[in-house]
């Protein structure tokens, strides 16, 4: 689907030019989408547009839909008890009867997050325009493709043409070089990103992620870095498809097999941007400078090194950034001055579309085999999919988790927000691999800390925020 | 949807940065399945103490502030979740601009497609509006998208950037899948092009 461009083009310039049905003199376009992911909470009023305007879906056989967010991650034999919950769960069950979309019911294996399944099932793919009704549609970009999350209007108007109205992103490009220390991971390497850019630094950008540190990383790492694009501001997050890429897509159940595979990779590998193509801004990060991260604020730029202290209000000189830093620190019942390894923690939550993959549920297990959750911490592990959970099991990390006083549960959405059973009191502290602090996040009061899955079991065993490095 | 051309009414001030749509809209009313009906919710931890009193001292629990159709704000408004709840819950509370020095990308993307606009403008002078605003019901602001300016309580008019295309859209209050439709058959043919040109492309059938 190229067209002749002059000039060298990023990876997003490729896929954007590859999808551009009209464009509009003012610049908007008209840009196909090639996959639509659909989950309950962002859909019923899209649905009922439809009804209302007596539309049809144009392309079931793009379209996939699950539930994630309003699940319990409990007993799945025994019905929803919240009703309301309870009906946007039905409501999606019918209107995916009524418009023919497929769909993976809560009794099946491959229900999941929507962002851990889209991978998993070889349905997200490089090269691709994929979105969804969810802001960490950003994950997908980390196969290669130019994934965002919409609203429900463009969900509905996605559901009716298979096309949004857009103008085209700038260009960022973030360069990590070096080589990882030990205990160092891909959810510390996008912490230190967003810290070093802010909440707000990629906006109206999509950020493509390169250098040796992101070439390094396995899928579900590049995922994990893809999926806080959105942390960042920016519309979307994309790494180039590589052969790590293809070896992970081979003999998945909706990638193409056998020659079509060969004939998709082909047309992949032309996707990466061309040397001197232009970037409208470059950022670059070492290795060397990237330590275990925790946040310590409600937003996702307030991130240190799990090394440092809680930062000081008197040392900040801009009035408004000073006082939005007081108001963190009374939400978070923060002392400035306070060592970060002496916070301790109520509850620790390994799981999300960030972190909820089977090699995150590995390094976390890792850190759990051999010892104990602490005295009065809660401490949950919630696979990011009935397949990753199926794995782990194989694998043996449910027992491990389970010896050392973990709960192993069912795949969903669970606490990185609070629309099912899964939440925290207010007061109550979390160490938590999910994706945002914000406030009452995780539920209302609740105070999160964000972290990697080595990091969460760390603070699980220990009772406090940790450096898991002196734990091995 | 509502077309907005001009908008003449009361501006709350609310001098805070990064306000996600957590903020605007918590979690736990994301369970309905309509558009309308949460407003009484929006802005709930700021507007609500935990018992669910209103909290006094907050701006849009004051007079004449409650009946605010303008809200200003600082830098990177509307961040986080794609929620469009986030619009759905300032439109039913009565707001139909947003003022700020910047807005995230989806809650920019979804107030054009709810009638709701979103003017940037730099931080002084939202911190000029913040202090026009906080003279309360004497002192209206006037938003005139065709003109694209804000009109202040002196008079002054404050010109302002808006993309055309959703100006038009706007202006007339356009559904704009329906104009997409008549493009149908571009859509089309793109669609024969990519079933030509990339028939690896699987379709998704689940068994």
């Amino acid at each position: 689907m190229s067209h002749p461009q002059p000039g060298p083009r990023t990876l997003f310039d490729k896929v954007w030019a590859a999808h551009v049905v009209q464009q509009m003199p003012d610049g908007t376009c008209i840009l196909y989408i090639d996959r639509h992911l659909v989950h309950e909470v962002t859909s019923p009023q899209a649905f009922e547009g439809l009804r209302l305007a007596n539309r049809r879906v144009r392309r079931p056989d793009a379209t996939i839909a699950v539930v994630d967010h309003n699940i319990p991650t409990s007993d799945r034999s025994v019905p929803i008890a919240e009703p309301e919950s309870a009906l946007q769960v039905e409501t999606l069950e019918r209107n995916v009867a009524e418009f023919g979309i497929p769909y993976f019911p809560v009794h099946d294996a491959r229900q999941g997050i929507v962002h851990i399944i889209g991978p998993e099932q070889g349905i997200s793919l490089p090269g691709f325009t994929i979105v969804c009704g969810d802001s960490h549609t950003s994950t997908h970009g980390a196969m290669g493709a130019l994934a965002f999350g919409i609203g429900t209007s463009e969900v509905e108007h996605v559901l009716a043409t298979q096309t949004l109205l857009q103008k085209p992103a700038k260009n960022m490009l973030v360069e990590v070089n070096g080589t990882l220390a030990p205990g160092v991971t891909a959810k510390d390497v996008v912490l230190a990103i967003i810290g070093h850019i802010g909440t707000a630094g990629g906006n109206g950008h999509v950020i493509e992620y390169a250098g040796e540190v992101i070439r390094g990383l396995d899928m579900a790492g590049r995922l994990t870095v893809c999926n806080m694009s959105i942390e960042a501001g920016a519309r979307a997050g994309m790494i180039a498809p590589d052969d790590t890429t293809f070896d992970y897509i081979r003999g998945r159940p909706f990638a193409p097999q056998g020659e079509a595979f060969d004939r998709a990779v082909e047309y992949w590998r032309t996707l990466p941007s061309d040397p001197g193509a232009h970037y409208d801004r470059l950022v670059a990060l070492h290795a060397d400078d990237i330590t275990p991260m925790v946040s310590w604020g409600t937003s996702p730029e307030a991130v240190l090194p799990i090394t440092g202290t809680v930062p000081n209000p008197a040392d900040v000189e801009d009035e408004a950034a000073r006082a939005q830093m007081v108001r963190m620190l009374d939400y978070m019942a923060l002392t400035p001055g306070e060592k970060l390894t002496d916070i301790p923690v109520d509850v620790v939550f390994i799981g999300s579309c960030t972190n909820g993959r089977l090699p995150d549920l590995r390094a976390a297990a890792a850190v759990a085999r051999g010892r104990h959750v602490a005295p009065g911490v809660r401490a949950m592990v919630v696979p990011g999919s009935g397949i990753v959970k199926q794995q782990a099991e194989a694998e043996g990390l449910d027992q491990v988790f389970l010896a050392a006083g973990f709960e192993w549960r069912e795949a969903g959405c669970s606490m990185c927000l609070g629309m099912n059973p899964d939440k925290l009191a207010p007061g109550q502290r979390c160490a938590s691999t999910s994706n945002r602090n914000f406030e009452g996040r995780q539920g209302p009061g609740g105070r999160t800390h964000l972290l990697s899955p080595a990091m969460a079991a760390a603070a699980a065993v220990t009772g406090r925020l940790t450096d898991v490095r002196s734990l091995v | 949807m509502q077309p907005f051309t001009t908008l003449t009414g009361v501006a709350a001030p609310l001098p805070l940065a990064n306000v996600d749509t957590d903020k605007i809209i918590p979690a736990q009313f994301l369970k309905t399945i309509k558009r309308t009906g949460l407003g009484v919710h929006l802005l709930h931890t700021l507007r609500f103490d935990g018992a669910g009193h209103e909290r006094p001292d907050f701006v849009l629990n004051r007079e004449p502030y409650r009946h605010a159709e303008i809200l200003i704000a600082h830098e990177n408004f509307g961040c986080g979740s794609s929620r469009e709840h986030a619009p759905w819950a300032l439109l039913d509370f009565g707001i139909r601009c947003v003022i700020a020095p910047g807005f995230a990308d989806i809650f920019n993307n979804n107030c054009f497609k709810n009638g709701i606009l979103p003017v940037v403008l730099p931080r002084e002078v939202c911190d000029q509006l913040m202090e026009d605003a906080a003279m309360g019901g004497n002192a209206r602001l006037t938003v005139d998208l065709a003109r694209q300016v804000v009109i202040r309580p002196n008079g002054e008019e404050i010109p302002f950037n808006v993309d055309p295309f959703r100006k038009t859209l706007m202006l007339q209050g356009l559904d704009d899948i329906g104009q997409t439709l008549q493009q149908d058959a571009a859509i089309d043919a793109y669609e024969g092009r990519q079933r030509e040109q990339a028939a690896w492309m699987p379709g998704i059938t689940v068994r």
